[in-house]
């Protein structure tokens, strides 16, 4: 056994968290920069943190990710960063020419407490932001939240850059939340099929789902660009797609430039991409378009004819809040039973909203934010499920109690796949009941005797 | 950027000037210390290393808590590492460097777990003490381990929690686990090497020489600075324990408590990576008379000096011919492999910039394979890992190694024990036996070739971009940016999730994985039909 020393019985904890369901807040900033065209992520701290970003970012997309660090000594620890900062804004400015510096803050440069603005502004004086270039930034103290709260900030850090003419541009501002390249892609497909001229930030796809062609930019051609920020302001409403994710960026635009907004969940599965396509149909005034409706209908097909597979299995899964909820809402949907659910990420509105979703089913339903993956293993030893789904780490649970796995969320180390093909939209639900029912049924034709081994569905 | 024609030769004077001609002035100044040329010069040329690395230059390194945590306690299977701060720093060191162990079906193994007090900002404002304190206990509680090690991140330093005094107490609390902390937050030091001292410091201090029953063995070494990436360690344990070698403890792949605190007991230690680990060789030697020798198990014709060395140091003849049969044997097998991809790997060019001793010792691997490093250079290495210990008098202490604890040791009025008598070492030396010795990586490079220390994106980008070389070798950050110019990487760091790639066996997957790299079709599909032959001449007559 690999978690040989798990044991069954639950001990209640204060103190230590064991197999983390959540990492540290820069992470998720450096993610969201990358989802702006021509931007440079930079962290402000140790160049531990950015290495191990960077590593981690890497290994999940097999893409090249560039950031840069300040590389704080013991001397800057002291002193305070600001004159790493400037000299690296510097550097960065004359050696690898971006659009954007994309700041984001770590543990160390926040207990120490540097002003980001005020060296920002400095640089600024100092003539050594070139015209045309921007600095942004977000604060991201790693002992606050999580992974998903820095992945926020960033992309609220970006709605700084917006500005309100006070003429509409007609565009609708949509931030898809932490989901993967192809995600925000499908996305954008989908607002093209209905003919809604979108702003989708951040948005990593040509980035880091990028062609193998001999060549190397730098900065490639996808993400969001400087000028499309700046018009976010202008734009008629924003879709804020889950709400640890993406709200407080829709709600900065809202207080800032008066850009109404809406707060959905990230479409995953039927439901949540029923109410995201009607929201952008209302909100943009169109109808929707016919290949948008048989998407659907190829979905609830496939729900239909696959049925009997998931009927009342038991699902362990391990994520962050904004991808459970849709997901938890997608399985309770095809009848599957959700019974534990973890999030290391703060908030019992999490805990509130998985257990409206799962009212319904009849039997007991753990769920826990600001859990870890230890407390998971130790309720799935509890009451075992037939599927757990997770991200790469769920795979020694998923070995030692024999547990079919979906891989699913971030981050993903030893498979491919979500770089290129979509979960979201209906889309992206037929990938996903396909994945479900190719792991249910191989692990049916693995156990079957050989009297009940069966050609057929 | 894509890679044009190969050039017309460029000189290595050329290159670095190339690579310096961005910079603003300051920069450039400053890096062309670290860029230096091997003019095959009897004394390697001096360069700049273990300095600080400039803000906002893409760097490779990573920071003390990796080095300590990550690299050197990693593999620590028995021993809980609870890491004291907010949740990533413990998050990202979970798994991540393919360090393989075997606990056995019932042995303790806490390597697939990640403790972390998982600090919050009201530690971070009150101290973090209590939590850390409570955080002990239920480790204790929950899984009553041997030993539980504490790493401080950032944090920590900063606010002040004193990690060693809650250690202290919980050691004395418990009784029956020895807990013991380390002081390794990231912003110390200049690279992850002050991590690797750290954490050499305190594990010398609370584990060797705790105990006293040793496996039993003639002819006993202890294996330091060898990780078991990939199964390396597994590899060279088979062809020791072939020859008839017992290694008491290897620092500290695939190792257990037991091994760390039985390690005075052998009579040899070999220094694998000689960066991360010579603090420890040092110490055991002057502590409890145990002499250390370099050695690398990297590459077939590393693995046999090594074993000859071994041989040569316990002087032994029926250990002598052993290791030479063993050589003999296992060597068939290499040279058939090497037979085999020789015609395609012959001639080919590598750059490696890689770790503390890997840019080095895998040039052996390349030149066994009839191939030539044109540049390489380390992460995190300080001067004596290019030039050699001769340099060591002459190293300037500077402010960021400071402050980077130096433990005082003195001979063991009990433990005490000269392996071998200054007779009998001056006798080996007249045979040309050398014990504490690294000539380090630039005496072994060609001449004209280029060294550079602590690499930056921009740098590796050039370099690649002026002398395209067939291969390079770094880590997972830099892999991708490099293969999207369509030339193969091989991270050293993990080796792509393949080997082992030291002893005879590792050697043998090495050549294979290298051939399969510059044999593979895959290069060849980056541009479409129509890109090569963009121009229509005629229009296309269906018939």
């Amino acid at each position: 056994m690999l978690l040989r020393h798990t044991p069954k019985e639950v001990m209640d904890r204060h103190a230590v968290t064991i197999n983390p369901a959540k990492t540290c807040q820069p992470i998720g900033a450096m993610y969201a920069a990358l989802g702006i065209h021509g931007c440079l992520p930079h962290s402000h701290g140790s160049q531990g943190c950015c290495a191990y970003h960077r590593s981690a970012l890497t290994r999940h997309y097999k893409e090249p990710v560039s950031a840069s660090t300040s590389s704080f000594t013991e001397g800057a620890s002291v002193f305070g960063g600001q004159s790493n900062l400037l000299q690296a804004i510097e550097n960065i400015f004359t050696i690898y020419d971006p659009e954007v510096i994309a700041v984001h803050t770590t543990c160390l440069s926040e207990t120490i407490g540097d002003d980001i603005k005020q060296i920002r502004d400095k640089a600024s004086k100092q003539g050594l932001i070139p015209e045309g270039k921007h600095v942004i930034y977000c604060n991201t103290p790693s002992y606050v939240g999580s992974h998903v709260t820095g992945f926020s900030s960033m992309c609220k850090g970006m709605t700084e850059l917006s500005e309100s003419t006070g003429r509409k541009n007609g565009k609708v501002n949509v931030i898809p939340g932490w989901v993967e390249p192809s995600d925000m892609e499908e996305i954008k497909r989908l607002a093209g099929l209905m003919n809604v001229p979108i702003t989708l930030f951040p948005d990593t796809s040509g980035i880091l789902n990028g062609p193998l062609t001999g060549e190397y930019h730098m900065f490639p051609e996808g993400g969001v660009t400087v000028r499309e920020l700046i018009g976010a302001g202008d734009a008629i409403g924003t879709l804020a797609l889950g709400e640890w994710c993406s709200a407080d960026a829709a709600r900065n635009l809202d207080t800032k430039c008066k850009v109404p907004c809406k707060v959905l969940d990230i479409p995953f599965g039927l439901a949540a991409t029923d109410r995201f396509i009607d929201t952008l149909r209302t909100v943009a005034g169109t109808s929707v378009p016919d290949d948008v409706n048989r998407e659907r209908g190829q979905l609830v097909d496939m729900m239909s004819d696959t049925a009997q597979y998931y009927y009342h299995k038991k699902v362990a899964l391990c994520g962050d809040p904004d991808q459970l909820i849709s997901m938890v809402e997608f399985l309770v949907s095809i009848d599957m039973w959700p019974v534990h659910i973890v999030t290391g990420t703060p908030g019992k509105k999490f805990e509130k909203r998985i257990k409206e979703l799962t009212a319904g089913i009849p039997c007991e339903v753990n769920v826990r934010a600001a859990g870890d993956m230890f407390l998971l293993h130790q309720w799935i030893k509890n009451e075992p499920v037939d599927l757990l789904i997770s991200n790469t780490y769920g795979k020694y649970i998923a070995r030692d109690e024999d547990i079919p796995f979906l891989r699913f969320g971030f981050p993903i180390l030893v498979r491919v796949g979500h770089q290129y093909f979509p979960n979201v939209g209906y889309k992206g639900g037929l990938r996903l009941l396909e994945r479900i029912l190719g792991l249910l049924l191989d692990r049916k034709d693995r156990d079957d005797p050989e009297t009940t081994f069966e050609l057929t569905l | 950027m894509a890679i044009q024609n190969k050039p017309a030769q460029w000189t290595a004077a050329e290159v670095k000037e190339e690579l310096l001609k961005k910079y603003p002035p300051k920069v450039a100044r400053k890096r062309s210390h670290s860029i230096v040329i091997n003019e095959g010069a009897a004394e390697a040329p001096e360069i700049q290393a273990n300095v600080r690395t400039i803000p906002g230059v893409i760097t490779m390194r990573g920071c003390t808590y990796a080095g300590c945590k990550g690299v050197i306690m990693g593999p620590t299977r028995d021993i809980v590492n609870l890491v004291h701060g907010p949740i990533g720093c413990s998050f990202y060191a979970w798994l991540t460097r393919r360090n393989q162990t075997d606990p056995g079906p019932d042995g303790e193994n806490y390597m697939p777990y990640a403790f972390s007090t998982d600090m919050q900002d009201s530690d971070i404002i009150f101290g973090g003490e209590k939590k850390l304190k409570a955080a002990v206990q239920e480790v204790y509680d929950l899984l009553h381990p041997k030993a539980i090690a504490i790493f401080a991140t950032c944090p920590v330093g900063l606010i002040g929690d004193d990690i060693h005094a809650v250690a202290r107490e919980m050691k004395e609390k418990f009784g029956d686990c020895n807990v013991f902390a380390f002081s390794c937050e990231g912003y110390k030091g200049v690279s992850q090497s002050a991590g690797h001292h750290i954490a050499n410091n305190q594990v010398f201090k609370h584990l060797v020489g705790t105990e006293s029953n040793v496996k039993e063995g003639k002819y006993k070494i202890n294996l330091l600075g060898e990780y078991n990436i990939g199964g390396d360690e597994f590899e060279i344990n088979r062809v020791l324990k072939k020859c008839g070698i017992t290694n008491v403890a290897t620092f500290s792949g695939n190792s257990s408590y037991d091994q760390f605190c039985t390690a005075h007991l052998a009579d040899l230690s070999c220094v694998m990576c000689h960066r991360s680990i010579n603090y420890v060789a040092d110490m055991m030697e002057t502590k409890y008379g145990i002499p250390w020798i370099k050695v690398n198990f990297v590459g077939a014709e590393g693995t046999a000096k090594s074993l000859r060395k071994i041989g040569q140091y316990f002087g032994d003849k029926e250990l002598i011919d052993r290791i030479e049969e063993v050589i003999a044997e296992e060597m068939k097998a290499v040279e058939a492999a090497l037979a085999e991809v020789r015609p395609r790997t012959q001639g080919k060019t590598s750059m490696l910039f890689v770790g503390g001793s890997r840019a080095h010792h895998y040039q052996d691997l390349f030149h066994e394979m009839g191939m030539k490093t044109l540049a390489a250079g380390y992460e995190f290495a300080h001067r004596d890992d290019y030039e050699g210990r001769r340099v060591l008098p002459n190293l300037k202490v500077d402010a960021d190694s400071r402050n980077i604890e130096e433990i005082v040791v003195e001979a063991d009025p009990n433990e005490y024990r000269a392996r071998k008598s200054e007779d009998e070492k001056e006798k080996l030396g007249q045979a040309g036996f050398k014990f504490k010795d690294y000539e380090g990586m630039i005496p072994d490079m060609e001449k004209g070739s280029l060294i550079i220390d602590d690499l930056n994106q921009y740098e590796a980008e050039k370099l690649i971009e002026i002398i395209k070389p067939d291969i390079f070798c770094a880590g997972i950050k830099e892999k991708f940016s490099i293969q999207k110019l369509g030339i193969p990487m091989k991270q050293l760091h993990s080796y792509d999730y393949g080997g082992p790639y030291a002893g005879f066996k590792g050697a043998v997957n090495f050549y294979h994985e290298i051939d399969r790299l510059l044999s593979s079709r895959i290069w060849g599909y980056m541009k479409a039909p129509w890109q090569e032959n963009p121009e229509l001449s005629a229009t296309y007559v269906w018939e």
